[in-house]
């Protein structure tokens, strides 16, 4: 008996997320944390499992070590199967060819032999930028009932904000008639969310073609995805209406992250009937001292927290020290803030001290921008960082 | 270094001092510290000494334990050699259950003989502390010991079952006191029911204990044998929480919130626990939180002080909770108001109530009240 799955997903995880500066100069953008315990990539993940796909390969190239290290055997989403399961895919040494992924499509067309093990009937791909929850397999049942060769999620955005995306004119039935990469003058807001179904022979098939093509730059929205609607394939849009945010720039990265707090919160993670699943800190539960003040705030486990959080999301083991204030920051994991300290609107990296009486950025306003400070910087007692400014390298008072 | 032992660790011995807490459940898997369960401690100490064998003896009402163990792999005991073992009740038919350590000992014959390990160590789950099983194996072994028992100097508590060892300055137990009529609060050095043995001579001690119709380790072998019998004590200095009552049981879920309690605990070695992939604790606006220890899940919307409140509860808007041990997913009312209450897991408390005991007799709610 050949045994098969109805879908595997593909999840391009190889983006180095060059607008997040700091963040990103040791590990890929997928594995950038966020929601003070989670990774990004645990999104899409959680999805696929609550979804019911078992089967995914993670599409690895910038700075994999943390990402793959992360991911392990899969286990915390349930993904260690005996037959299929997480996968981290690698570009790999051939006979005849060795290439880095050249494109998202190229990374795909590498990996055909990875698909065709699973012999799918349908591939979905991924991508590791996003945050949001969604049934993958509800899209998959409107795909499936349109008889289409490809559905691509599709997502509302503001006029104003269409030329950023790859956006889709549609028929009134949702069938695709035009697709425009980033155009200037968008013609509708419907944004493709980089989901994508295909019945995989087509897909297959597509990939083939676009790789003996050597005019084509081996991406998705702009190769692949207009030479299926020229050569006149069934696509569709789905549309999806919940909460979707890109987290590609320091910016959005940090509203996401605030997105997560107030009473009825714009993203919720706590919700049971959508699990979100992450690897845990092996930590004891968060201390708040005698003069804490703990506000608005998610904290993770393992915090010792003695000044005052405000406004705020602090990864695990993050020390808050005695009269030390950290207001409308992200903090990630084992960073230390100390005595007297302020931090205000920044997002402060893993393993970064911040010394004494030292300021890290200003009150937050709309006109100002949010400090950046990398993994491991030390900032010195007493120094000053103003607001706005990225660092990778330790701060002299 | 790895010790070259396995472990095996009785989930439900001394249960009668706390009978509260184990009514649908084992001393093992009592709730502790936040987001530990009491064999947590016990595992990780194990696992953290490079022990990668470990027997769990059950006896009764080891559902919860069962729920909490799964494969063992949070312990990193899902192993294909040995791993987490769970040995459940097993005795030829028409026997009863065993009620004594050496009883259950006797029906362990078969996996002690499969064994290779050169050590056995056997811990019971009373017991919070940061042992460095290597140590104590090294010690046993340079001693050249047939048995070590770990004690600690400490008061003496009020439950109903302890041993009191007497030794030599090399070490050497010279003698044994089961349970005698001492003040509560007098010092002592105190067995914490973790002990050391040679698998072969506890293997030899079993049968013979068998042939002769013994039924206690403690009196029949430890006490009676002790001249022929090469024990050691080792000593152990470190943080020792003892669970021999509800008072001590609160008391030492309290000294959590002192640092040094926490640091030697948690700090330099992991303490494992299960995994629940709860989100992150949230505080709301108007949340007040004061020298508290808080686990995953929770949502403050109130004022939390001296308190441990464990995974997922939530404390609504207006509450007051102090000095109090809130346990897994508990819903407390907005406007209610605790003091020096421990309430057990799935408890509802609706709005505008008010409940409160005391530092030396905590007001305990069962698990699953809604009031």
């Amino acid at each position: 008996m050949q045994r098969k799955k109805e879908c595997v997903a593909m999840l391009l995880a190889g983006g180095q997320g060059s607008r997040l500066y700091a963040l990103t100069t040791n590990i890929a953008k997928p594995a950038v944390a966020f929601g003070a315990k989670y990774r990004i990539i645990d999104f899409p993940l959680s999805n696929c499992v609550n979804s019911g796909i078992d089967t995914v390969g993670v599409l690895t190239q910038y700075q994999p070590l943390v990402l793959n290290e992360y991911i392990g055997n899969g286990q915390p989403w349930d993904l260690d199967r005996t037959y299929g399961g997480v996968h981290i895919l690698s570009p790999y040494q051939a006979k005849t060819r060795s290439s880095w992924y050249e494109g998202t499509a190229n990374a795909i067309y590498q990996n055909l032999h990875f698909m065709k093990m699973y012999n799918p009937e349908y591939v979905l791909v991924l991508s590791g930028d996003h945050i949001y929850k969604m049934d993958y397999a509800a899209m998959l049942k409107a795909h499936k009932k349109t008889g289409a060769d490809c559905t691509i999620a599709a997502i509302n955005v503001p006029l104003s904000e269409a030329s950023r995306f790859g956006i889709l004119n549609t028929n009134p039935d949702g069938s695709i008639y035009q697709f425009e990469e980033k155009p200037k003058q968008p013609k509708s807001t419907l944004a493709s969310m980089g989901i994508y179904i295909f019945n995989a022979e087509k897909l297959f098939k597509y990939l083939e073609a676009d790789d003996a093509n050597p005019n084509s730059s081996k991406d998705f929205g702009k190769d692949v995805l207009p030479a299926m609607l020229n050569a006149g394939e069934k696509m569709f849009s789905y549309q999806f209406d919940g909460y979707w945010k890109d987290v590609g720039t320091v910016a959005s990265l940090w509203q996401a992250n605030m997105d997560l707090l107030g009473e009825n919160p714009e993203f919720d993670v706590r919700d049971q009937s959508w699990k979100i699943h992450s690897r845990n800190p092996l930590a004891p539960p968060e201390h708040f001292g005698e003069n804490a003040v703990v506000k608005n705030s998610m904290v993770a486990l393992g915090c010792e927290i003695y000044g005052k959080v405000e406004n705020s999301i602090l990864g695990s083991n993050v020390v808050v020290e005695e009269g030390a204030t950290v207001k409308d920051a992200v903090v990630l994991a084992n960073s230390v803030i100390k005595a007297g300290a302020t931090v205000s609107y920044s997002i402060i990296d893993e393993n970064v001290t911040v010394g004494e009486r030292a300021t890290i950025g200003a009150e937050k306003d709309p006109s100002a921008e949010i400090v950046v400070l990398g993994r491991g910087v030390t900032v010195a007692d007493g120094a000053t960082v103003s607001e706005g400014q990225k660092h990778e390298k330790d701060i002299l008072a | 270094m790895a010790a070259s032992a396995i472990g095996i660790i009785f989930s439900n011995l001394h249960e009668e001092n706390v009978p509260e807490l184990v009514r649908r459940r084992t001393m093992a898997s009592i709730p502790f510290g936040g987001r530990y369960r009491l064999i947590d401690f016990a595992l990780s100490n194990m696992v953290n000494s490079g022990i990668t064998t470990v027997g769990l003896m059950t006896n009764n009402n080891y559902r919860s334990l069962i729920d909490h163990i799964g494969s063992g792999k949070d312990w990193d005991l899902a192993r294909k050699d040995g791993g987490l073992i769970l040995l459940p009740p097993f005795s030829e038919k028409h026997d009863k259950l065993y009620t004594t350590r050496l009883e259950a000992l006797s029906s362990l014959t078969g996996f002690l003989n499969r064994r290779k390990e050169k050590y056995v160590v056997l811990t019971d789950c009373d017991g919070v502390a940061k042992f460095n099983i290597s140590d104590i194996v090294e010690y046993h072994e340079t001693k050249n010991a047939d048995i070590t028992l770990v004690t600690h100097y400490g008061k003496v508590g009020h439950r109903s079952d302890f041993m009191l060892v007497n030794a030599s300055d090399e070490g050497r137990v010279t003698e044994i006191k089961l349970t005698p009529h001492v003040k509560e609060g007098t010092k002592a050095d105190i067995f914490v029911n973790v002990m050391v043995i040679n698998r072969q001579f506890l293997l030899n001690l079993v049968e013979d204990s068998v042939t002769h119709g013994f039924t206690s380790f403690e009196s029949d072998i430890l006490i009676k044998q002790l001249d022929s019998l090469k024990v050691y004590r080792y000593d152990f200095q470190g943080y020792y929480a003892g669970i021999d009552s509800m008072s001590a049981y609160y008391k030492h879920n309290m000294e959590l919130l002192e640092k040094e309690v926490r640091d030697e605990l948690f700090g330099e070695r992991d303490i494992y626990t299960k995994v629940r992939d709860s989100a992150p604790s949230k505080y709301g606006e108007n949340a007040v939180v004061k020298n508290s220890l808080i686990s995953d899940g929770c949502v403050i919307e109130g004022v939390v002080e001296n308190s441990i409140l464990f995974r997922g509860v939530k404390v609504g808007k207006g509450a007051v909770v102090r000095n109090s041990i809130i346990m897994q997913d508990n819903f407390i009312g907005p406007n209610t108001s605790l003091d020096c209450v421990i309430t057990d897991k799935n408890v509802v408390i609706s709005d505008r109530k008010t409940l409160s005991g005391c530092s030396t007799l905590p007001y305990f709610i069962q698990k699953g009240t809604r009031l």
